[in-house]
């Protein structure tokens, strides 16, 4: 039996948030077909993981963002990447807000990374998009959610 | 805001609820304690302070994961105050989340280890009420432990006289890192009370102790700190036994909280074959350690140890027993543990229920 004719399942559109709703280095927490998504805000990209720590439970959108530290030698600290991590909020595993991977076991201990964009209101009310909560506006902006 | 809210499935297949050996109430501000102070202490603390062996006054020696403070980022209570001062929030996010039908109260004031000794007993008075005036009062889930200046051994004795009658209180908390190791005889007035009494007796490794946090003084760093707890646990352990006081007070309990136990194994297998061997200069230490190790200990599993292969995790809880094992959270500290998510091995429903509830029922005497 092949898949010929039957429907193929479209990537569905959520309007999660409105731009002004989640301040730079904030989160938000949204609930997407089941799932909670934390929706991160670094400077001014958005960006979104699950929200569920995959190694005790914790909600990630609870944690703090922080910047990634390297040290090649002691007594030498490197910061890059602010505001690009974010630290649970329990045992403070790291994940990269980019990639959903935790800095120290990146192939066993990662979340669900999510594609976010920022679509203007105007573009959002020819559709398709799905939102019920939203009134779309056309002069705002808003975070768009790709499931 | 939300589009659609489904109901996260629930792993919570046990019906039955999780005992957790290790709560931390909180001040819900820093001088409440002195509500429960008589008149001379309020003023001498106003005057002097609080002086314990801690480097730093007013703080902990390692200030931890800040903000927070080493708490649980989402443990602030909506109401205000610090994490585990708010009743209300603190029954909400953990005895209902976590399906919590006991928790052991663990204080974690300087009172054991003031160095002004009578400050230090009006401390450790002075928590115990509070315990049940602002906790196991209020709550009947939560059961209390009875602080006490485990230094004089006199007013230790004194203080658990007092309380004894009060069913609230389950055990008696002091710290590991004593003036002298945990089996010397300065103590054992206190053992010979509890083991009267039928009290167990918690020792929670603590930011708090007369001795730093190594045998050669104190680490550079917290994540030191955070292991240091272990060798603290174990120097409580080889002491008590070498001393002998369990042949003195064969029935005394003992509960190692917080410290880690995946180390028994190798503790105990050069214990006892050292033992084998040197026997004699111990005479009075009649039976292998590891006998009192499985007779007269019993360890909380908090922060549980993650081997990179699970299963290997079974193997040591086996060699311990599942009936040495008790749950604990940790609440609200940062390491906290999940009763739902913190074991990643699959225990047999009856080492389940024996760790998460049945083995603490019992030694605390919960549901008499």
């Amino acid at each position: 039996m092949t898949a010929t004719g039957r429907p193929k399942r479209e990537p569905a559109r959520h309007v999660v948030a409105r731009v002004d709703e989640i301040a730079e280095g904030k989160s938000k927490l949204v609930h997407v077909e089941g799932r909670d998504i934390a929706i991160f805000n670094v400077k001014g990209e958005f960006l979104a993981i699950a929200n569920r720590c995959p190694h005790e439970g914790a909600d990630l959108c609870k944690g703090n963002v922080v910047p990634l530290i390297e040290s090649d030698d002691p007594g030498v600290v490197k910061l890059s990447r602010h505001g690009e991590l974010v630290r649970c909020p329990w045992h403070g595993w790291e994940f990269d807000l980019r990639t959903g991977k935790s800095w120290c076991d990146p192939a066993r201990t990662r979340v669900k990374s999510f594609d976010v964009a920022v679509e203007q209101g105007k573009r959002l009310v020819e559709g398709p998009y799905q939102t019920e909560v939203y009134k779309i506006s056309v002069d705002e902006e808003y975070v768009v959610l790709e499931l | 805001m939300e589009t659609s809210v489904l109901e996260r499935t629930d792993d919570k297949a046990e019906t039955l609820g999780v005992v957790d050996c290790d709560v931390h109430p909180a001040f819900s501000r820093p001088d409440q304690l002195s509500d429960y102070l008589p008149e001379r202490w309020k003023q001498h603390i106003r005057e002097y302070a609080i002086r314990t062996a801690n480097p730093l006054l007013g703080t902990l020696p390692y200030p931890r994961l800040t903000p927070g403070n080493g708490m649980r980022r989402d443990s602030w209570p909506p109401a205000g105050g610090p994490p585990a001062s708010d009743l209300d929030f603190l029954r909400e996010q953990l005895l209902e989340q976590c399906n919590i039908d006991y928790g052991i109260l663990q204080p974690l004031a300087a009172g054991s280890v003031a160095f002004n000794m009578e400050l230090g007993a009006a401390l450790c008075s002075a928590l115990n009420d509070w315990q049940i005036d602002k906790f196991a009062g209020p709550e009947p889930r939560l059961r209390a432990s009875i602080c006490i200046p485990q230094e004089d051994a006199k007013d230790a004795v004194a203080e658990i006289d007092k309380r004894v009658t009060d069913r609230r209180f389950v055990q008696i908390a002091m710290p590991p890192r004593t003036i002298e190791p945990a089996g010397r005889r300065r103590y054992w007035p206190i053992y010979e009370a509890a083991e009267h009494y039928g009290l167990p007796i918690g020792l929670h490794t603590s930011a708090f102790g007369y001795r730093p946090n190594t045998p050669s003084g104190w680490s550079s760093f917290y994540l030191e700190e955070h292991f240091a707890a272990s060798n603290s646990l174990q120097t409580v352990m080889s002491s008590m036994i070498m001393e002998g006081v369990f042949e003195q007070f064969p029935k005394l309990k003992i509960v190692l909280v917080e410290g880690g136990f995946s180390w028994l194994p190798s503790l105990f297998w050069r214990m006892d074959r050292e033992w084998k061997r040197m026997r004699s200069e111990v005479p009075h230490v009649k039976r292998k350690p590891s006998e009192y190790a499985a007779e007269n200990f019993w360890y909380t599993t908090q922060p549980i140890e993650e081997p990179e292969k699970n299963t290997h995790l079974l193997d040591i809880l086996r060699w311990i027993g599942p009936d040495r094992l008790m749950f604990s959270t940790d609440y609200p500290h940062w390491d906290f543990d999940d009763p739902r998510y913190a074991f990643k091995v699959p225990l047999t429903p009856a080492e389940k229920s024996a760790i998460f509830r049945d083995n603490a029922i019992k030694l605390f005497g919960l549901e008499k």
